[in-house]
């Protein structure tokens, strides 16, 4: 294991990384939301506001249906648990932590597998109609999703010969700069399937309440107070993580790779400047398009999987062999 | 062969000819004619570029000529007669709906893995820096031809015999640094000519069967009359 | 002294069948359970004796003065055997508990309870023998054992029309296949000299005959482990047997048929080559896709639970195949790497199959439904069971810390190793049967929380669903043990490969050494920098956080209030206003249109007054199997037009049947002379 000298600190140093991130996301969705006001001319709420509405729901008493069972209660922790877990293996500030170890991105890719599940059963739990059809919705994107996700992840892979992301972190920071036509393909195939899967305009809205627009919000629609909480926060790590992971893979520019206050520091910033960046190009995207209906989306992820195909291909046919 | 070792100018040749690739794929996936019609110009422009390219890579400068050309006919001139043409047969917004999209996202893969399993014992003889780019040149003729197979209104069959000639010139700039100028000229002005006439041609058939649907055609046989 | 203990299992096994006849005498708690104890000992000999084989890496042989006279049973027990002995061990243990309470559901039926009992106990023999068996003979005879005493499990309930069609087919394909894995033996046994293994084991073959050979393997094995287009008889027969048969036949029956494939192919066989590991990887990759499309629209439980096992099967082939492909191109370390995930998954889909299953058979034991559609709301009346079934459920849809992750993680790894390969062309195809297998993944989730979803959760749509009870302790036993067990496999990869390993090490003649070289918290198949997991760590991290935010989070909280759930202002929600299973999966057949053969009729009542008020709609759905339509009812036609044909010669004429006499009698005679 690619442990640093002293382990005790590496692990310290893990941990704050994870709490950093956690603490980070909300202020990364208070960003977005700030932009987009500006962009679509109006008056935007204050950058802490996230913050502010995740203590609201904290102090608030639980109000559960009727019939809610045991995993209704127990889906939030298990959604924020494999989100804090996969918030640890993605490298934010430095590669090389012990927690990029724990798992690679097939892993990663199994815990945002693993929060959907229970959050898709806890929307059947109630036996409304909207849950339901949050559920099946979700399901059947997050499947389409699924191999345009693991082609572009091959790609990566196979450039890298790895799946550990720190490793792959690296292989990009020292290949200099090259024009690979793999990862433009490969770029562009996970940033669709990251707006697909975050719940981003086209593909499902995130500040909807109608119920023929709904996915993530009609799973979500009988929850409250501490759980509704632990939901949000954890979407908006989600987002948080998807955003990270294409700014760190393909633009590694200043991640830091030994763990003195220096290269720390340079990471932090580093990681700031990348993130506001990309939030722009999220906002912009999604105010200039407009919200498909959800049989089209098949299309969109199909555009996708063929974009990471393609990358694929020409990563086997152009950059490799004698 | 490590990309990391190759010329930046190198690397941009190959960004290029992946990106004449994707307009093959996008030709097969768009229904309307006014977006294939520029996906086929934008091939044109990307097959101008990589065409200068190899000129700097290689130090052939007559495949600059070549490159002009090819930006002047195939992404400026031929797009512009066809889209004033489906302007005045009036079908500039026509939709043809794709039978089966994943079909033929499959079928295109499946040509592009042939024609690299078929280019493969030409790429290991050959010596030149292009050679990488040979497979992806006969997927472009490939992929032509499954879009001409594939639609039934005669414009888009128009563009996928353009974009068979397309791929022809390509495979001929990466495998043997082009051809002589007296046969690139002649084979462009071929093409011209053979532009100008499906023009007249699309007016007739138009006449004749009131439709410029190709399945349609066999209303022209005897017993049909 | 191992090979001792496998002969009691089998021993136990047939002496299981004979007391079950005991319960046609005297109906008593010896009787009932008297044979179920017996099956359990078979159980636990056969893990005994299998994880003996596989820790000490034994090759164990014997010659039995069973069979013909001159052709002597030949019985062996090695690490490969030693595996899958372990494997139908586990799940007869589990069977073994579940069953005393479930049988008695059929004490009150037609059918004496004796031949459920004979049966099962010759079935249990039969798929022990088939392992053990060395010599073309004896496998043959076993595995005549194992196909006909299910056949009698499967039409069990025969007063069923559509049962007794359903145990036909089953009968049917059994014995083409049976007769393509005779001809394969026949093959290896002309290279051979004679019919032991031995014997096939050294011979050389020729390259044509030893594809021929392995075609007839893979077409043969491949009927009987579910394989598509070879896969009709499972979706028929695996649900109308009783539930606990259901479970041994998918766990375990299968697994069988996967075990002959191995043996035939990477043991006597021998040299392999890619191409045939390309066959199987495309093979294997339909059949995954497929069978997911297939569960994702049923609406039957074990229907749906059969052909997520022709999913799964697909899944071991893929893995198969991978292995194959890298064995065929000399890289013997990745081929390893790909034969231990098909046989982790092998073990994998045996316990949380076999985990649904006898879920499966506890709701019908209860509610007497198999029909998604009627149930709801289970999680509330059945909490144990409801339990139990999220383990399957959450393993067989590959989530992390469970055991269906590890598998198919390592079969991605495996994947992932493409670029080692020189043809550029193989380089291309492996990752688009990566990402397919990802696509399939994804789709199993989706169908299972569709089951989960629709039978535990909600209301209860039916009156029998609203008042079902919990099962007996026996069936929680033994689907808890099942249920610990997904987990510890799930939690301790490095542990299982460390023990599996010596298959690999016994065909291919290596071990993966660095699969489990960073010790017991890390599993590395190639190397800590290509790819790492730690599944305990995972499993800490997850129980952590939760335990925290409860601790943190319910301090000085007031109490939860329980309030009606959100209605629109509409008024009281009912049972019918929920999900249905037809109606979660219909995004997916939208998408996926073409896969299945789709009928669909929706009838609109009118009320008299006023014409424009709709007092009823019926909607009809009903999905078939494109196979059946496209290969199997034109190649029965075709059998029916040959057998009309030939029948032409029964004219009923006696001079026409004097005249064959007479025609042969002159051939004969001209050939003597």
């Amino acid at each position: 294991m690619n442990l640093a000298p002293d382990p005790v600190m590496a692990w310290t140093l893990a941990l704050i990384q994870t709490l950093l991130f956690i603490a980070a996301a909300p202020l990364l969705a208070g960003w977005v939301k700030r932009i987009k006001c500006h962009m679509q001319n109006r008056a935007a709420p204050s950058l802490f506001q996230p913050y502010r509405d995740l203590v609201k729901l904290f102090r608030k008493d639980v109000v559960l249906a009727e019939n809610a069972s045991w995993l209704f209660r127990a889906a939030p922790y298990v959604v924020f648990g494999a989100f804090i877990l996969a918030a640890s293996v993605v490298p934010l500030v430095a590669a090389h932590l012990p927690t990029a170890a724990i798992a690679d991105v097939i892993v990663l890719v199994g815990f945002f597998a693993l929060a959907r599940f229970f959050l898709a059963l806890a929307g059947m739990d109630i036996g409304t109609a909207f849950g339901g059809m949050g559920s099946s919705r979700e399901m059947t994107i997050a499947s389409l999703a699924e191999p345009a996700m693991l082609m572009a992840v091959f790609t990566l892979a196979m450039i890298a010969s790895t799946t550990n992301l720190s490793v792959v972190i690296e292989h990009n920071l020292h290949a200099g700069l090259v024009l690979r036509p793999s990862l433009l393909f490969a770029l562009l195939a996970l940033a669709m399937v990251a707006v697909a899967e975050s719940g981003r305009i086209p593909v499902d809205n995130p500040a909807t309440h109608l119920e023929l627009t709904m996915v993530h919000e009609a799973m979500i629609l009988e929850y409250s107070a501490r759980h509704l909480a632990l939901i949000e926060w954890a979407s908006q790590i989600k987002l948080m993580i998807y955003t990270v992971l294409i700014a760190n893979i393909f633009w590694p520019w200043g991640i830091a790779e030994a763990f003195t206050p220096a290269a720390l520091s340079w990471g932090v910033v580093a990681i700031t400047a990348k993130l506001a960046l990309l939030a722009m190009l999220l906002v912009v995207w999604e105010t200039v398009m407009a919200k498909m209906r959800l049989f089209r989306v098949p299309q969109f992820l199909g555009f996708a999987f063929l974009l990471a195909l393609l990358g694929m291909l020409t990563h086997v046919i152009l950059e490799t062999g004698t | 062969m490590n990309l990391a070792s190759l010329s930046l100018y190198h690397q941009a040749l190959l960004v290029a000819a992946a990106l004449v690739l994707f307009t093959s794929f996008m030709m097969l996936a768009t229904a309307r004619i006014r977006p294939l019609i520029f996906a086929f110009a934008w091939q044109g422009a990307l097959l101008a570029i990589v065409t200068a390219l190899v000129a700097l890579v290689s130090d052939h400068p007559h495949l600059y000529i070549s490159a002009l050309l090819t930006l002047g006919l195939k992404a400026l001139l031929i797009p512009w007669m066809l889209h004033r043409l489906s302007a005045r047969l009036n079908i500039l917004h026509e939709v043809e709906p794709i039978r089966n999209p994943s079909m033929m996202l499959v079928a295109g893969a499946l040509l592009v893995i042939f024609s690299y399993y078929v280019a493969t014992p030409i790429v290991h003889l050959s010596t030149l820096v292009t050679r990488n780019t040979i497979a992806v040149s006969m997927a472009v003729i490939l992929l032509g031809m499954l879009l001409m197979v594939s639609r039934s209104k005669a414009v888009a069959q128009v563009v996928g015999f353009m974009s068979i000639e397309n791929g022809l010139f390509f495979a001929a700039v990466v495998s043997t640094y082009g051809m002589p100028m007296i046969v690139e000229l002649g084979i462009a002005f071929d093409v011209l000519v053979a532009m100008v006439l499906f023009g007249v041609f699309f007016f007739q058939i138009r006449a004749s069967i009131d439709s410029l649907d190709v399945d349609r055609m066999n209303r022209l046989s005897e017993k049909n009359e | 002294m191992a090979l001792s203990i496998a002969y009691l299992a089998v021993i136990a096994a047939l002496a299981s069948a004979v007391f079950a006849l005991g319960t046609n005498f005297r109906r008593n708690v010896i009787t009932r359970t008297l044979p179920f104890l017996l099956l359990g000992a078979s159980g636990v000999a056969a893990v005994a004796a299998g994880g003996w084989a596989l820790l000490d890496n034994l090759k164990l042989t014997q010659q039995l003065a069973l069979g013909l006279p001159w052709m002597h049973w030949h019985l062996r027990l090695d690490a490969l055997s030693g595996f899958f002995f372990a494997v139908v061990g586990l799940l007869l243990t589990a069977v073994s508990f579940y069953g005393p309470a479930y049988v008695r559901e059929f004490e009150s039926s037609k059918q004496p309870l004796s031949v459920l009992g004979l049966f099962t106990g010759l079935f249990a023999a039969g798929m022990l023998l088939v392992l053990l068996a060395d010599d073309a003979f004896a496998f043959m005879v076993a595995w005549e054992l194992m196909s006909v005493s299910s056949y009698f499990l499967v039409t069990y309930q025969h007063q069923n029309a559509p049962n007794r069609r359903a145990g036909f087919l089953y009968l049917l394909m059994a014995h083409v296949g049976a007769l393509a894995i005779l001809l394969g033996f026949g093959v290896l046994a002309g290279f051979g000299g004679n019919f032991t293994f031995d014997a096939m084991r050294a011979a050389t073959l020729a390259p044509l005959w030893a594809s021929i050979a392995f075609a007839l393997a893979f077409f043969g094995f491949g009927m009987k482990a579910g394989l598509v287009p070879v896969h009709a008889w499972l979706p028929e027969a695996h649900p109308v047997a009783p539930s606990h048969i259901s479970a041994l036949m998918s766990g375990v029956m299968l697994k069988v048929a996967i075990y002959g494939f191995i043996r035939v192919t990477y043991d006597l066989v021998g040299h392999i080559q890619w191409q045939w590991g390309l066959a199987v990887l495309v093979v294997g990759t339909t059949s995954a896709l497929l069978g997911v499309l297939y569960t994702l629209m049923q609406s039957d439980l074990k229907r749906l639970l059969a052909y997520s096992s022709v999913e799964n099967i697909g899944i071991i082939f893929m893995g198969l195949g991978l292995s194959m492909i890298f064995l065929g191109t000399n890289h013997p370390v990745l081929g390893v790497i790909g034969l231990i995930a098909a046989l982790y998954h092998v073990l994998n889909h045996a316990v949380f199959k076999g985990l649904l299953f006898l879920g499966a058979g506890a709701v019908l034991y209860r509610t007497h439904e198999r029909d998604l559609e009627h149930m709801g709301g289970l999680i509330h009346r059945m909490p144990v069971t409801a339990a139990l079934f999220l383990v399957g459920c959450v393993s067989i849809s590959a989530l992390p810390p469970f055991n269906g992750f590890v598998s198919e993680w390592l079969t991605f790894q495996a994947a992932l190793q493409t670029p080692k390969l020189e043809s550029g062309v193989l380089r291309a195809i492996l990752p688009i049967a990566a990402a397919l297998l990802a696509l399939t993944g994804a789709l199993a989730a989706a169908a299972f929380v569709k089951v989960y979803g629709v039978a535990f959760l909600g209301k209860a749509r039916d009156r029998r669903a609203a008042h079902a009870r919990e099962v007996p302790a026996g069936m929680l036993i033994g689907m808890g043990m099942l249920a610990v067990l997904c987990l510890v496999l799930g939690v301790l990869p490095t542990t299982v490969i460390d023990i599996i390993d010596a298959v690999p090490r016994l065909l291919i003649g290596q071990a993966p050494p660095s699969l489990t070289a960073h010790g017991w918290l890390w599993l590395t198949p190639v190397s800590a920098d290509v790819a790492s997991y730690s599944a305990p760590l995972v499993l800490a991290a997850i129980a952590i956080t939760f335990f925290i935010g409860r601790l943190l989070l319910r301090r000085n909280a007031n109490p939860v209030r329980r309030s009606a759930p959100w209605d629109c202002g509409f008024g009281p929600l009912n049972a019918r206003m929920q999900y249905t299973a037809a109606a979660f999966a219909q995004p997916i057949r939208r998408v996926f249109g073409g896969v299945w053969k789709v009928q669909e009729q929706v009838e609109v009542t009118r009320a008299s007054a006023p014409a424009t008020l709709v007092s009823g709609v019926r909607h009809q759905l009903h999905i078939s199997d494109w196979s059946w339509l496209k290969l199997y009812e034109p190649i029965g036609r075709l059998v029916l037009t040959g057998a009309r044909h030939i029948g032409h010669l029964h004219s009923g004429h006696i001079r026409t049947y004097l005249m064959y006499s007479f025609a042969t009698l002159l051939l004969l005679l001209w050939i003597v002379t």
